[in-house]
């Protein structure tokens, strides 16, 4: 059950074949079986098994909500939960719970989804690991062999979402399949008057129709993106696609984002200046960093009730030094890097030649989409990522700017220009692991773009996992966890 | 009692001056302060003020001083700028803080429509041109009362620009003239107010009130068009009054709802412009002028005596009357401006520009704010002129105290007196009673329709104006009592009696016979006496024009 798609599972539900309970149970407990993976920050059980429950009671009075209710969900550890422990992954925010639900999650709460708990990140998103700000939906999902579908910028609601870079952040959508993914963004798409950046037209909840022939389709293939360092098995995977569709009628054709190669640095100066900006918030005041004999941590809201907010200065220290401790203490190197170039790219005399320069290069590369698109390209077929996922001791042996410029190279450019894109798992690389390539749309043509991404999938038949062998068998969960440290070993 | 306030209205110069303390009420006491700057203002009004040194040749080493403000006003909203909550002065420490204003992660801000509205008004009010597109900025620096750390505001494209404010100043004794001056104002821009820091220094700690984060303020930069404090203060007064009569800011400087940096500087005419300083934070009329003027001085004192000026935050120590260097918060600030990612660009339109078929809840139309704007501050003194014939300072006394045109017109609904006569009655006694008492207008024991009926009685010659006084006295005191009842118990009624008039004017004439031997002599004072001892004998109750009509004719040749 637990491989399946949301769609198989929400027939088995209304069929009585499982009930939420039993469902979320289930998740439960592969959760626990693979906590070695780290994969949950917090694992929210009784929330969980309390909305499973009240899923129950109205299958039972048959009233369900819809193809969501009683679905479990989780969500990264960056959208922010109601009553739920909402960290970032980061020492400043540990402990901090939000008084109020991010929109999305809302949204999904609203349709009766379950929501098992919070998943891992880099702090504060800044890693290659749904939220999508360079890649972080797709890159992922190509390694994990799902789909990862970044919607265009302003159709869902960053309302929540505890910001990366505003003006590239959107929440991503991580399922088995495209019409799983087709379901959700129906759900969340649309106008929210929290986020003035969401588009004021209405978005109703639609089914993606099946497309039979893409003979009118003209499929452009950006040739910047047969990058060097293109893994040979990733590269004939990307060409073989590029024959199906052509053997299928479809016009594909060799296009060119000449700006491509800048995508990297100039997402580097935004990027960082937006993280200095956004981090600045966190000083302490706040959200006090608690030390051990201390209580934990208090939130604003806690201290606006009382009247104050706690100071936490010690006699003869300066709040500014207290500032500079805080924040030392509370951010890891690669916040505290991003933070110190962000503000010298802000610096009134750096301003015009790094800021000022980098949003024109942006400008540039988001031209580049927009003429591939009016010469009547409809969708730009990529791979996702180099190469199939890098085992442990590789994955550490690069530093963070290092990794995130090599894993985002084919993700980056489209935050950049606000477009959809959709990773859809193509198949196995031989050593097992799976691979994705990536579908990149017209602006707020979401629709179309996953349209086509969903006939491609069928085409494909990527292999399902087989999640159910690991439930049911309970040694092959400890053979996994032996591979998996022989693996870190390796 | 009213004699002294008066010769304090009509006395040129000083009701410029009361024009400062306006709204604060604490009567003459206010104007004192101003005194000590009153030599130089007084030629600072007229032409660019040059201010001549004691020490030198006269003509030698003038000072030219330049004031330029950034005026900060609380705009009038039931909801902050960015965020639902409520805006509201007084209210219990952080009652009124959403999520937002707390700068919790992952909120967004949301802008007010009113807020645009406010400063698309404003612009207007102040002939700005209107940009149809701005901007929003964020300005980086850490205080423990701007919780997200830095404050949106309108730095790169602000919401209006290139306006100006035309203020007038008085000059001269009796005639004095009006003189208009006008003051170019920069840009007016959209921010968020901060926070309140309070320092608790017994148990050395901070406690932070975050009602007033994110209120929205129009931030009204005047360029360095001033010479003195008396202009900056005037032109701020004027600014205040616009502000009001739109209804954009309650701009009460009390309760911080208009707050005042001015940018001053000196130099010698025909030089460049000197260094100049920040004097900070003047938030009571009172200071404004007293502030500019003492820094002016500090400045020329300073270069005078060799040394220079530095490029410098400073405030103004009111007990000691002089500014002070403030506390340099770590050296030069760099705010590290960026724009703001979640607020897409502003757009307004007019009626040519205006998107067909758009939601009228989701556009703002310059042109329908245009049509709707009130009558502001200065048409309103003209009509006044023109409607009622009165001066020119008597039109910006009368807008000067909160609620005193209204009672003005109310009065002038209801009497048959000449309106100069209202005029004066209204600006010199009532006015008067009321500053002495430290009453608003609305707080006067006297009604619009009393003081009407008064000016009747003394219209139609049934009470002389003396009397007429003393009715006004006894109103102010016993409430409830009617012009008419007072002058019936009081017996204030003039004679109407002509016989007896000429009776008692008869008697008077012979008992005083050296007195008619001097008017005879052709002693013009002379006749005064007589009117009077015949007032004396009438118990006041004769009208002194009937008197000196009927001696003029029996000490005729």
């Amino acid at each position: 059950m637990l491989g399946r798609t949301l769609r198989e599972v929400s027939a088995a539900l209304k069929q009585g074949q499982i009930t939420p309970t039993e469902l979320c149970q289930k998740c439960l407990s592969l959760i626990k079986k693979t906590k070695f993976l780290n994969a949950y920050i917090t694992v929210s059980e009784e929330v969980a098994l309390k909305q499973a429950e009240e899923s129950e009671k109205r299958y039972k009075k048959g009233r369900s909500l819809g193809d969501l209710d009683g679905i479990p969900i989780a969500v990264k550890d960056n959208f922010s939960t109601s009553g739920i422990e909402t960290t970032c992954a980061s020492n400043m925010l540990k402990g901090y719970v939000p008084p109020y639900n991010a929109t999305v999650v809302q949204k999904l709460l609203d349709q009766g989804a379950v929501l098992m708990g919070k998943t891992n990140l880099d702090e504060f998103a800044m890693g290659a690991l749904g939220s999508d700000t360079g890649g972080s939906t797709r890159n992922p999902a190509a390694h994990c062999g799902v789909v990862g579908f970044k919607p265009s910028y302003g159709l869902v609601s960053r309302h929540g979402l505890i910001p990366l870079v505003n003006s590239m952040d959107v929440p991503g959508i991580l399922t088995r399949c495209v019409d799983d993914a087709a379901i959700v963004l129906g759900m969340l798409a649309g106008h929210d008057p929290k986020d003035s950046t969401t588009i004021q037209d209405p978005v109703k909840p639609f089914t993606l129709p099946t497309l039979t022939d893409v003979s009118k389709l003209c499929i452009g293939i950006p040739k910047e993106y047969l990058a060097p360092e293109l893994s040979g098995e990733v590269r004939s995977f990307w060409s073989k696609a590029a024959n199906l569709f052509e053997s299928e009628g479809a016009k594909v054709i060799e296009v060119s984002l000449p700006h491509t190669s800048y995508s990297i640095v100039c997402y580097h100066v935004l990027c960082t200046s937006e993280v200095a900006s956004n981090m600045a918030r966190f000083d302490g005041l706040e959200y006090v960093l608690g030390d051990k004999e201390e209580e934990p941590l208090r939130t604003v809201s806690q201290n606006v009730n009382i009247g104050q907010k706690c100071h936490r200065c010690d006699i003869n220290v300066s709040t500014e030094a207290m500032y500079a401790a805080t924040r030392r203490e509370g951010f890891n190197d690669v916040v505290r890097g991003r933070i110190l170039a962000g503000n010298f790219f802000l610096l009134k005399e750096n301003y015009e030649n790094y800021f000022i320069k980098a949003q024109k290069v942006r400008r540039l590369i988001a031209n580049d989409f927009v003429k591939v698109f009016n010469s009547g390209v409809d969708v730009l077929l990529t791979p996702t990522t180099l190469r199939g996922a890098a085992p442990y001791l590789e994955f550490i042996k690069e530093d963070n700017r290092t990794r995130s410029a090599e894993d985002d190279i084919f993700t980056q450019a489209v935050n950049m220009a606000g477009l959809p894109a959709v990773s859809v798992p193509v198949a196995l690389s031989n050593l097992g692991l799976p691979i994705g390539l990536q579908f990149i749309g017209r602006a707020f043509c979401d629709q179309q773009l996953l349209k086509i991404a969903k006939w491609f999938e069928k085409q494909v038949q990527f292999p399902v996992i087989q999640l159910q062998e690991l439930m049911d068998d309970g040694s092959s969960i400890s053979e996994i966890e032996k591979l998996a440290s022989v693996s870190l070993k390796h | 009692m009213a004699a002294p306030m008066l010769r304090w209205w009509c006395l040129g110069r000083r009701w410029v001056l009361a024009c400062i303390d306006g709204g604060s009420r604490h009567g003459r006491g206010a104007a004192i302060g101003f005194t000590s700057s009153r030599k130089r203002g007084q030629t600072s009004v007229a032409q660019q003020p040059l201010i001549t040194s004691q020490k030198s040749r006269k003509g030698e080493h003038e000072w030219a001083a330049v004031v330029g403000l950034e005026i900060h006003a609380q705009i009038s909203s039931n909801s902050k700028l960015f965020s639902g909550s409520r805006v509201h002065f007084a209210a219990p420490p952080n009652s009124l803080v959403s999520f937002f204003d707390a700068s919790l992660p992952g909120t967004l801000p949301v802008l007010n429509r009113r807020c645009v509205e406010a400063a698309v008004m404003t612009g207007l009010a102040l002939n700005c041109r209107i940009n149809k597109k701005s901007l929003f900025d964020r300005k980086h620096y850490f205080y423990a009362d701007l919780p997200a750390g830095y404050q949106i505001t309108q730095q790169r494209l602000p919401i209006a620009v290139n306006g100006s404010l035309a203020y007038s100043v008085c000059v001269g004794k009796k005639p004095s003239r009006v003189i208009t001056k006008t003051v170019r104002i920069k840009q007016i821009q959209l921010e968020q107010d901060s926070g309140k820091s309070l320092h608790d220094e017994l148990r050395s700690q901070t406690l932070i009130d975050l009602n007033r984060a994110g209120v929205g303020l129009l931030e009204v930069v005047l360029e360095p068009d001033m010479s003195c404090g008396e202009e900056a203060a005037t032109a701020v007064r004027e600014l205040q009054l616009i502000l009001q009569a739109l209804g954009t800011s309650r701009a009460n400087m009390a309760e911080g709802q208009l707050r005042v940096d001015a940018n001053v500087s000196v130099h010698h005419p025909g030089e460049p412009l000197g260094v100049r300083t920040e004097v900070k934070n003047l938030n009571s009329a009172k200071f404004l002028a007293k502030a500019i003027d003492s820094e002016i001085e500090r400045q020329i004192h300073e270069l005078e005596n060799g040394r220079e000026i530095l490029n410098e935050t400073r405030s103004f120590d009111y007990k000691l009357g002089c500014t002070m260097p403030m506390r340099d918060k770590e050296g030069k600030q760099d705010y590290r401006f960026m724009p703001e990612p979640n607020l897409p660009p502003l757009l307004l339109y007019d009626t040519e520009s205006l998107p067909p078929g758009a939601d009228p809840q989701q556009v703002i139309n310059i042109d329908w704010i245009r049509e709707r704007l009130p009558e502001l501050p200065s048409e309103t003194r003209e009509r006044l002129i023109q409607q009622y014939g009165i001066l020119p300072e008597h039109s910006f006394a009368l807008l000067n105290e909160v609620g005193l045109l209204e009672f003005f017109q109310n009065v002038i609904k209801e009497t048959r007196a000449e309106p100069k006569k209202v005029t004066s009655w209204v600006l010199n006694i009532f006015l008067g009673f009321l500053k002495q008492q430290n009453l608003a207008v609305n707080e006067s024991p006297v009604t619009p329709s009393a003081l009407a009926e008064l000016l009747n009685l003394l219209d139609r010659k049934a009470i002389s104006s003396t009397a007429a006084k003393q009715v006004f006295e006894e109103l102010w005191r016993s409430e409830g009592k009617t012009p008419s009842q007072i002058v019936s118990e009081k017996q204030l009624e003039l004679m109407q009696d002509q016989e007896a008039l000429e009776r008692a004017c008869h008697t008077v004439m012979e008992g005083h016979p050296q007195v008619v031997m001097d008017v005879k002599r052709g002693n013009p004072r002379a006749i005064n006496k007589l009117i009077g001892l015949v007032r004396k004998a009438t118990l006041s109750r004769a009208d002194p024009t009937a008197i000196k009509e009927i001696l003029e004719r029996k000490l005729s040749p």
